[in-house]
């Protein structure tokens, strides 16, 4: 029976090919839309979520707080309150996996006859641990090189490719600010972070190495902010209360008066920019979902016209025996077929246009089961919902209206 | 005894309409037993289609009663009535109403659809009906291939595709010529002789109306002859000029 129907169904439809395939396209381009916003919102969600992973979990950063000097207040970081010493005392506070001194400056690198300039942050081995990154050839400085204050250094990715080319930098030796330093090794490639900046143009070398022979700071030991990682997020606000509680001992300051540092807490920083991405694919989403739903009330105006068209040969259908039930499993049927042969197109045509944007433009996107099916099932949904109308409507003729229209 | 056909007592039809209320059928008292040729004659707004859409549980009636093969028509849901034009009824109409994008085979085979017969069987079946009305060779074409006396002959296929107690023709030469009236008719009588088809036809000729046993006469909307053929009192009166203005 339901075959028998089918059947029927298709024959309709064949008969009249292009407007089938018209009312079809509605559907096409209504998943497809779907499937591509869907694809292209969960890709610049994955990519924010990577760049946050790339940025290291967990993590604060603490900055040496502000001075004020004749009235003119400097930023943060200006004043040289933090030391090695903060540092090794965070590092002994529970659920702190990792603590990362850092003296950033800036300073020109040659070799040979190429030159860059670029950041050069001082600090100890446990900056890779913290900001989760590794090496792409190469060791890494040790705790033996922070207490001799070697020069050595490690190479991001951009500066090891302006400085040596195509050449392997590690065991070569580079001058910066004139002085020679051995490349230990070459950090692997991490890409830009949230805000745009390029990651890999950067060079580490020992902490106490900048302090006393790059730098040279009038303040011997201080360093500009300690970077810290707590054992889980969860862990995050009992580790900030802590480190709050030791550095006002630390740098004695009196109940009731200003820190001279501040605490960051990176990962909610992180976390707004992944809610955003999450809002403007869910947008996405919603505005292509308009367009399955105009799809869908095409569908019901072709079927409407179809079932005034086709009055006459309802009235037949009945005459020779058809209950009601059955012409409304006719054009229910022709309703789904449409929306459904429409959906698998649309399907392809989505997930095939997702791959081509990202091709050319180089956007990552992500193409999920989980957004097939829901899309799969919608555009069911809408067949059987705008379909059930224009159905209902020509099971419910009296055989001898229906014959009798001409 | 045996039961009738169709037991159809007192019964009247009106429309209702912007203008009031317009009476179709008055009283009309009509049996009919198994294997009979009945033909109804009558001039145009007599009210003979309507009682022949009475008939074939097409249209339902204002007041009276009307039991088709036993069975009570005023009583029976939109679904039932379905089922004995299914089961009982074969239905030929004067525009043959083919479906013009399905083929013979597929046109004859369209009742048993709603019997839950499976293709093969209803396509076999469908065949052997065509055989039976002489178009055994044009399985495959489509109603627009052949001619008119062709596409009545598949009408009539179809009507019979479902082996029914009794076959409704409404004007079923109205749209054919001379020549392939008679054939049709021809295919009527051999039908009921043969196959003990009982068959009521709609007609305003009386040479069709010749094929038949039994003559019904409506005027006005009421029955004012019933009677065998041959006896017709009004064969030659002006009413019949009328009724072929129809």
């Amino acid at each position: 029976m339901m075959l028998a129907m089918l059947s029927e169904a298709w024959m309709a439809m064949w008969a009249n090919r292009l407007r089938t395939i018209l009312t079809m396209l509605g559907m096409v381009i209504g998943v497809a839309a779907v499937i591509l916003m869907l694809a292209v919102g969960q890709g610049a969600q994955q990519q924010v979520q990577e760049s946050i992973a790339s940025m290291g979990s967990n993590l604060f950063i603490i900055l040496s707080g502000s001075t004020t000097s004749g009235g003119l207040r400097m930023g943060g970081g200006a004043a040289p309150t933090l030391t090695l010493g903060d540092a090794q005392g965070i590092e002994e506070l529970p659920l702190v996996t990792a603590v990362a001194p850092s003296a950033p400056g800036t300073a020109q690198l040659v070799y040979g006859p190429n030159n860059w300039s670029t950041q050069v942050i001082g600090t100890t081995p446990s900056y890779l641990a913290v900001r989760d990154w590794r090496l792409a050839s190469g060791m890494p400085f040790t705790d033996s090189d922070i207490r001799s204050a070697t020069r050595v250094a490690l190479l991001g990715q951009t500066v090891a490719q302006s400085l040596f080319g195509d050449e392997d930098p590690v065991d070569k030796t580079i001058r910066i600010k004139n002085s020679p330093y051995l490349v230990l090794g070459v950090l692997a490639g991490k890409g830009q972070s949230l805000d745009g900046r390029d990651q890999d143009d950067t060079v580490l070398v020992p902490v106490t190495t900048a302090q006393r022979k790059l730098f040279g700071s009038q303040f011997a030991g201080t360093v500009r902010f300690i970077m810290t990682q707590a054992e889980s997020a969860e862990a995050m606000p009992q580790v900030e209360k802590s480190i709050t509680e030791l550095l006002r001992q630390r740098h004695r300051i009196r109940e009731g008066a200003d820190n001279d540092f501040s605490v960051r807490n990176l990962t909610a920083m992180a976390n707004t920019a992944a809610d955003t991405t999450k809002v403007m694919s869910l947008m996405l989403g919603a505005i292509a979902s308009i367009s399955l739903l105009v799809g869908g009330i095409g569908i019901m105006n072709i079927m409407l016209v179809s079932v005034t068209e086709r009055t006459r040969e309802i009235g037949i259908r009945m005459a020779i025996g058809a209950r009601g039930k059955d012409i409304l499993l006719q054009f229910l049927l022709e309703a789904i077929i449409i929306s459904v042969i429409g959906c698998l197109i649309g399907v392809l045509l989505g997930v095939g246009g997702a791959y081509a944007v990202s091709g050319a433009t180089g956007m990552m996107v992500v193409v999920t089961i989980s957004s097939i099916i829901t899309a799969f099932v919608v555009a069911a949904g809408v067949g059987i919902f705008f379909g059930w109308y224009p159905a209902r409507k020509a099971s419910i003729l009296r055989p001898i209206d229906a014959l009798r229209f001409q | 005894m045996t039961e009738a056909v169709i037991k159809i007592e007192q019964l009247c039809k009106e429309y209702i309409t912007d203008a009031g209320t317009v009476p179709v059928l008055h009283d009309v008292s009509f049996n009919v037993m198994p294997g009979e040729f009945v033909a109804i004659m009558g001039p145009s707004g007599s009210g003979k289609s309507t009682f022949m859409n009475i008939l074939g549980c097409l249209d339902v009636a204002s007041s009276g009663s009307y039991y088709l093969n036993g069975r009570d028509v005023g009583q029976q849901s939109r679904d039932e009535l379905a089922q004995l034009r299914n089961h009982v009824i074969g239905f030929v109409f004067q525009g043959f109403n083919l479906l013009p994008r399905a083929n013979l085979e597929e046109n004859v085979a369209l009742p048993l659809i709603y019997r839950g017969i499976s293709r093969s069987e209803r396509l076999q079946q469908a065949c052997v009906m065509l055989e039976k009305v002489g178009l055994g060779k044009y399985h495959h074409s489509r109603p627009n291939q052949i001619s008119g006396g062709q596409q009545q002959r598949v009408a009539i296929a179809r009507a019979l595709v479902n082996q029914p107690k009794l076959l409704l023709a409404d004007e079923p030469t109205g749209n054919l010529d001379t020549h392939t009236s008679q054939e049709i008719m021809e295919l009527f009588n051999e039908l009921n002789k043969r196959d003990g088809i009982t068959i009521v036809l709609i007609t305003h000729e009386h040479d069709i109306a010749a094929y038949a046993h039994r003559l019904v006469r409506l005027a006005d909307g009421r029955v004012v002859y019933d009677g065998p053929v041959e006896n017709d009192p009004y064969l030659h009166s002006s009413y019949l000029q009328a009724g072929s203005a129809t």
